[in-house]
């Protein structure tokens, strides 16, 4: 789609809809792309850490760290796709996937005890110490019936994660 | 007689102002309905109609508001500014009240460790879209739909405002000048011994030469409440869209203001005539200023004879739809606060400032080859601070007053997170609470 500066012609919006399996509407997608230019201040054609950073509401987000690494890099196109899965029209298993990705820093289709405990880690800070988490993960792991060497897949995250009660939707504010 | 007239010229400028709103194709960027021109041409004429239809539609409700304004009705709000309201809310208070997100009830399991939703939404919704960035955009220039009988007079617009009117008041200024300089210079000099006489005359100057400069953009200033005096222990704050707020507040009464020294031709200016007025400069990166300036702004304040203050609270420049965290070092003075607001009509031209995308100069010319700058400034009731009311609590009620004086938003960000990136404090306070609901329910059997 070249740099970001660039058009955007209807032929683009269709392409990046069928990219994101139609999920988000083609005057979402305009939205969209005003936004990505927005953050892109130096129209490379895609956002920088640096430039995510400095919305200050993701920069205060625990997760940023993670969120970065993921997004860090994405064109378009990507960045779409990205972020369909806060769409609320995306499937339960998609918005898992997702979650899944975030724990699985190291892309090997596993999440380990270690992974959980680092994510852990991010979110609660300084204030609970190693051990407090450990204990904490054990226990709920055992309850759920795995121990501390097993890894968990993508199915037992489904597994595990899927209730109505996962809520991971944001609105793309379309003018 | 006088409300006719200025209907009038309101009809007029108001016409004239539809054409100056759209920019012209001229442009790299093709918008996406000139795209879909190649694709699918009936689909692209029945959206253009319905743009411009929308466009006109709510201009000419917007033309109409002015109108009933202007003959002294009231009229309620338009709908649209209802819809952003709605679309603000949800981003500040997710901000605000982290310890308010409901606590699900019941024994902690896998599945609530997990479950990391409730983080990613709100990483993703800042992503998309944020209430901090919302500040500091820039009306973009609307992709102009033209067609044969407008894009005529949108020609028409644009050579009588760079042939004519442009060096209409290329000259005024260039009069103004002359003028100011030749009884500056020589009272500046030859005063030196009659302090006071010279204060007054200098005064008088600045008045008149930031006179010069509103003319100079055709400003349409219309001030409400009672002008400020010239009394010990009181500042002045105002929100802040532009440089051009102070010039439009110091052509009623020389202030004396506190500015970020700038580089250039602005810096020669600040350094040389309003160091006469008695400005203050800080420097924004230099942290130990702080306690120099804060001694400078008490001592300033006390003098009997010195000019009023003007301090901009945000530090920064803001759009002028919504307001940023004040700072609190105009509050902590000890004296009485004066708020004034400011508020620009964007009809006419958007006035934000953005030091990121233009300098100065570049701003100055494309105000004066715009038809006009309106704008409205309420002088507003005299502030003290309450007892038991800490500073930062007083900085955020005059803000509030100044904001729904002006009818614009409030956002809960500093203004310095432009330049900076926020403290660790805020993301650590979500830490915590995610830290102590685990605790709490690993506790509950």
């Amino acid at each position: 789609m070249g740099s970001a500066s660039s058009t955007l012609t209807q032929y683009d919006i269709e392409d990046v809809q069928e990219h994101c399996n139609n999920l988000f509407s083609q005057q979402e997608i305009v939205s969209l792309y005003k936004r990505f230019c927005q953050l892109d201040r130096t129209a490379k054609g895609f956002i920088s850490a640096d430039e995510f950073l400095s919305v200050p509401e993701f920069a205060v987000n625990p997760l940023s760290q993670r969120l970065l690494k993921m997004v860090d890099g994405l064109n378009f196109k990507d960045f779409v796709v990205f972020l369909s899965a806060f769409n609320p029209k995306a499937s339960m298993p998609q918005k898992i996937e997702l979650i899944f990705k975030v724990y699985d820093s190291d892309y090997n289709g596993k999440v380990t005890f270690k992974d959980i405990m680092e994510v852990l880690r991010d979110l609660s800070g300084s204030f609970m110490s190693d051990k407090q988490i450990e204990d904490v993960l054990i226990k709920v792991m055992q309850e759920a019936g795995y121990n501390k060497d097993s890894s968990l897949l993508l199915d037992d995250f489904v597994k595990i994660l899927d209730h109505p009660g996962l809520k991971m939707e944001v609105e793309v504010p379309v003018d | 007689m006088w409300k006719e007239g200025s209907v009038a010229s309101l009809v007029a400028i108001q016409t004239s102002v539809f054409w100056n709103e759209h920019q012209p194709p001229f442009r790299k960027r093709k918008d996406v309905y000139a795209g879909a021109l190649k694709g699918c041409r009936n689909r692209y004429k029945q959206v253009c109609s319905l743009e411009i239809f929308q466009k006109v539609f709510s201009t000419g409700s917007l033309f109409w508001l002015q109108l009933l304004n202007a003959t002294g009705w009231k009229m309620s709000k338009l709908k649209s500014s209802n819809l952003e309201l709605d679309l603000d809310r949800p981003n500040i208070e997710d901000y605000l009240h982290t310890d308010s997100i409901q606590e699900p009830l019941g024994k902690l399991r896998l599945r609530d460790l997990l479950d990391i939703s409730p983080t990613l939404r709100e990483a993703g919704g800042a992503i998309v879209d944020d209430s901090f960035t919302r500040c500091f955009k820039s009306n973009p220039p609307e992709p102009w739909n033209w067609n044969v009988y407008l894009f005529p007079l949108w020609c028409l617009g644009v050579v009588v405002r760079y042939g004519i009117l442009f060096p209409v008041r290329v000259l005024i200024l260039t009069l103004g000048w002359i003028i100011f300089l030749s009884c500056y210079i020589p009272v500046h000099l030859l005063l030196k011994g009659h302090d006071k006489l010279r204060k007054r005359l200098e005064r008088a100057l600045v008045e008149l030469i930031c006179s010069f400069f509103v003319a100079s953009w055709t400003g349409v200033v219309k001030y409400h409440g009672p002008r400020p005096c010239a009394r010990p222990k009181q500042v002045f704050v105002a929100n802040h869209t532009s440089m051009i707020d102070f010039i439009i507040l110091e052509q009623m009464t020389a202030f004396a203001v506190i500015m970020q020294k700038h580089p250039g031709w602005v810096g020669l200016l600040q350094s040389t005539i309003l160091e006469s007025v008695g400005c203050i400069w800080f420097n924004r990166s230099e942290s130990k200023d702080r306690e120099i300036v804060a001694r400078k702004l008490r001592e300033h304040v006390e003098g009997p004879d010195n000019n009023p203050l003007l301090i901009f609270p945000e530090g920064t420049c803001v759009n002028n739809h919504y307001t940023v965290m004040f700072k609190k070092g105009a509050f902590e003075l000890g004296s009485t606060v004066c708020p004034i607001a400011i508020k620009y009509n964007k009809i006419f031209v958007d006035a934000f400032w953005n030091s990121r995308k233009q300098s100065f100069t570049t701003h100055l010319l494309q105000l004066m080859t715009s038809w006009a700058v309106v704008c409205d400034v309420w002088y507003l009731e005299p502030q003290n601070m309450k007892p038991g009311e800490t500073p930062i609590e007083f900085a955020e009620r005059v803000r509030g007053i100044i904001s729904a004086r002006a009818g614009i938003k409030k956002v809960p960000w500093d203004g310095y997170l432009k330049y900076s990136r926020p403290s660790p404090k805020h993301r650590e306070r979500k830490q915590q609470a995610f830290a102590e609901s685990v605790l709490r329910r690993l506790e509950d059997k």
